[in-house]
């Protein structure tokens, strides 16, 4: 396996510049001969499943029939080189692939035995159900109010403005902001220091109370005191929400998440508990990647 | 190490041929600027030292009795015969009873044209608003003929020989005398702000033509602003990227280059002979300005909603917001500086436009200030074309003056979308 390969399919979704449309590296051809993972990809009563999941960027396969079950109250990483589809698998749990014309996405998800692709189940409503923290902090313009105060507002989650009140003030003191911002809560968002802003935008996920929550490497552009911080909030959220995180950094997800899946080339290739996974990978590539020979 | 000291010295060496472009560049840049620059000054430069003289206007103080035998002989009161009366003849009476020893035919004739024979409409409306002053004597002071008022400016000069210059020997005898007197003067001239067009310089105002210009950007603005923040929102975050939106995408950019006067004909074609239109209307100058500018509004458009970025249309989605709800309550307030000052720039192009108004009849003369966008009436730009084309000399500082007035709007307008940009700019 050349180095080469690896790094073949780039992440198509996190740096493209427009709305529509992305970007595929060139040498990709070989969209790998399906594996079938080791590990046991199931758990009693799942709050997510996905089954034989393929995912096209045009003629370009991503994602190669993965298998994989989320949890209730668990955290699960995903961790794999660059381009190896983790990204664009967790995309596809809230749908957010759908807003890229050219991608196609086969196989079934279900949330609670639901399936999020079928023509019944409503993108808006799915993405109030499954929430999503993106790599770079990406809070609205506006004020620190009304960042965690939107998605209850289109919901119509809160009744009057003292409840709205209240979801605003528990969102951000369960994402632990709520004693540094309760003085500037009409400061805007913007203002806040990168760490911050990365926990207002936790707290603006969890202001909808979602069932699961997705976080696509929260802490890529964070300072290691910051990350810190929200490695613990994600500890503490696991309590109430299932959570999905990718993440580069194989420290944290050993320090986070109690499964993990690792990724190569569009390929679940291991899932188990996170301890077997970092001190006894049965997969040599899973292996070669925990050692550090590559990624 | 040999190497390491090589490259170090190829690389020395190239400096200089690397920091000498770099300063030709600059030369090449600063001399760019230098013309743009001296060019924009010798205009302004120019239009200015031009154009200054046509805020003052020349007045001659007299006499005035208003005459009971010659606005109401009858002691009607009667608004219809006060209205009749010939009131030239006050201002006749008062410049013969200044000027006694004129006696001679030609004599008479020269001091009659001293004053402008608006006077005498000025003279009935105020006799009309205050019947009262019938029978008393008032010093007043009236607006002189353009002549008299180019001569007093020095456009005309008193030294050149009789026959080269459009005011008598007599004419500059009786000016003088009233110089003498401290009878004339100069005066900011409200009546080129304020009146419409007219034949004679000192009665020709712009106020019919700002008026116009007005009506036809507020039609412009409520028509194209809209449809063109609606179909670039379309075309950019709905419609569907294929083969026919792209053929929309490239049609729109060639009519953003389809000369104005295609425009004109085409409303020409369309709203008046078509529809039926009323000619000259700002309405229809309105509707064909629109058609130009929209492209340049969905051109400006589309772009500044492009440069939203990707992270705020994720983040409204991730948190359930709908396509609808992202781009109207995130997308488009990002946008809006930009779309605002496109349409600002398209506006100011609409303003200084003028073919196309020509071909839908805005060129007509029009002495009455529009009131309504169905009123008849001319543009601003195409009020200095008319002036231009007039041979009287007071018409040169007036055209002079109608440029300025069009380029203080014009800087205006970019100001405020200078002012729109910097203010509901938002970083993230």
């Amino acid at each position: 396996m050349s180095k080469a390969n690896i790094y073949a399919i780039e992440n198509p979704v996190t740096h493209q510049p427009g709305w529509i449309g992305s970007r595929v590296q060139e040498g990709s051809e070989n969209t790998a001969s399906p594996y079938a993972t080791v590990g046991n990809i199931a758990v009693p009563n799942p709050r997510m499943s996905a089954r034989s999941v393929n995912v096209f960027y045009d003629e370009k396969q991503a994602i190669n029939n993965v298998s994989l079950d989320i949890g209730l109250n668990e955290v699960i990483s995903m961790i794999g080189p660059s381009g190896c589809g983790k990204s664009t698998f967790l995309r596809c749990l809230n749908r957010m692939n759908d807003t890229i014309d050219i991608c196609r996405v086969e196989g079934e998800i279900t949330l609670q035995d639901e399936n999020i692709y079928s023509k019944s189940m409503d993108a808006v409503l799915l993405r109030a159900r499954v929430g999503m923290v993106f790599q770079k902090p990406n809070p609205f313009p506006k004020s620190i109010y009304d960042n965690i105060a939107y998605g209850p507002k289109i919901h119509g989650l809160a009744r009057s403005r003292s409840e709205l009140n209240e979801i605003v003030e528990t969102s951000l003191a369960k994402a632990g902001l709520w004693d540094e911002v309760k003085d500037r809560l009409t400061k805007p968002g913007t203002g806040l220091s990168g760490g911050q802003q990365q926990r207002l935008c936790i707290a603006r996920a969890i202001a909808v109370s979602p069932e699961v929550i997705l976080m696509d490497e929260p802490c890529s552009a964070l300072d290691p005191i910051a990350t810190a911080r929200v490695e613990e909030l994600i500890d503490e959220l696991r309590q109430n929400y299932t959570i999905a995180i990718v993440t580069h950094s194989m420290q944290q997800a050993a320090r986070v998440s109690q499964r993990t899946a690792y990724f190569h080339l569009g390929n679940l290739v291991e899932v188990g508990e996170t301890n077997d996974i970092f001190t006894n990978p049965k997969h040599p590539l899973t292996e070669a990647y925990i050692t550090g020979r590559f990624g | 190490m040999t190497e390491i000291a090589d490259s170090t010295r190829i690389v020395k060496e190239s400096l200089n041929k690397r920091y000498a472009s770099e300063r030709r560049f600059r030369r090449l840049g600063l001399m760019a600027i230098f013309f743009g620059v001296s060019f924009v000054l010798i205009l302004f430069a120019d239009i200015f030292s031009k154009g200054y003289t046509a805020f003052l206007q020349t007045q001659i103080e007299l006499e005035i009795f208003y005459d009971p035998a010659i606005i109401d002989p009858g002691h009607t009161n009667d608004p219809q015969v006060i209205g009749k009366a010939d009131f030239a003849k006050l201002y006749k009476a008062a410049l013969k009873e200044r000027f006694p020893d004129a006696t001679s035919r030609s004599a008479r004739r020269d001091l009659y044209n001293l004053v402008s024979n608006g006077v005498a409409y000025s003279l009935r409306d105020t006799v009309l608003d205050n019947p009262g002053l019938i029978g008393t004597r008032l010093t007043l002071w009236l607006v002189a003929d353009d002549e008299i008022d180019m001569l007093i400016k020095g456009h005309i000069h008193r030294d050149a020989p009789e026959s080269d210059r459009r005011v008598s020997n007599q004419s500059i005898a009786f000016i003088e005398q009233l110089e003498a007197s401290d009878s004339v003067r100069k005066s900011f001239s409200w009546t080129f702000l304020t009146a419409g067009d007219s034949r004679e310089p000192e009665q020709a105002g712009i106020g019919g033509a700002v008026m116009g210009s007005l009506f036809t950007l507020l039609v412009t603005l409520s028509l194209a602003f809209p449809i063109g923040v609606a179909a670039a929102i379309y075309l950019e975050e709905f419609a569907a990227k294929n083969q026919f939106t792209d053929l929309i995408e490239v049609n729109i950019n060639n009519l953003a280059a389809v000369p104005s006067i295609v425009f004109g004909l085409l409303g020409l074609a369309v709203f008046l002979n078509f529809f039926g239109m009323p000619r000259s209307a700002p309405l229809v100058g309105g509707l064909v300005l629109t058609l130009m500018t929209l492209p340049t509004i969905i051109i400006a458009s589309r772009a500044s909603l492009k440069s939203v970025p990707l992270s705020i249309r994720e983040a409204a989605l991730g948190v359930g917001a709908s396509k609808v709800q992202t781009v109207f309550h995130h997308v488009l307030p990002q946008a809006m500086p930009g779309m605002m000052t496109g349409t600002i720039i398209g506006m100011a192009q609409a303003l200084g436009e003028s073919a196309p108004l020509l071909m839908i009849g805005m060129v007509a003369f029009i002495v009455d200030i529009p009131t309504s966008p169905l009123d008849p009436s001319t543009v601003l730009p195409v009020q200095i074309f008319l002036w231009a084309d007039s041979p009287e000399r007071a018409f040169l500082e007036r055209t002079s003056a109608a440029i300025m007035v069009l380029l203080g709007f014009l800087v205006a307008m970019n100001a405020l979308a200078v002012i729109l940009r910097k203010r509901f700019e938002k970083r993230w």
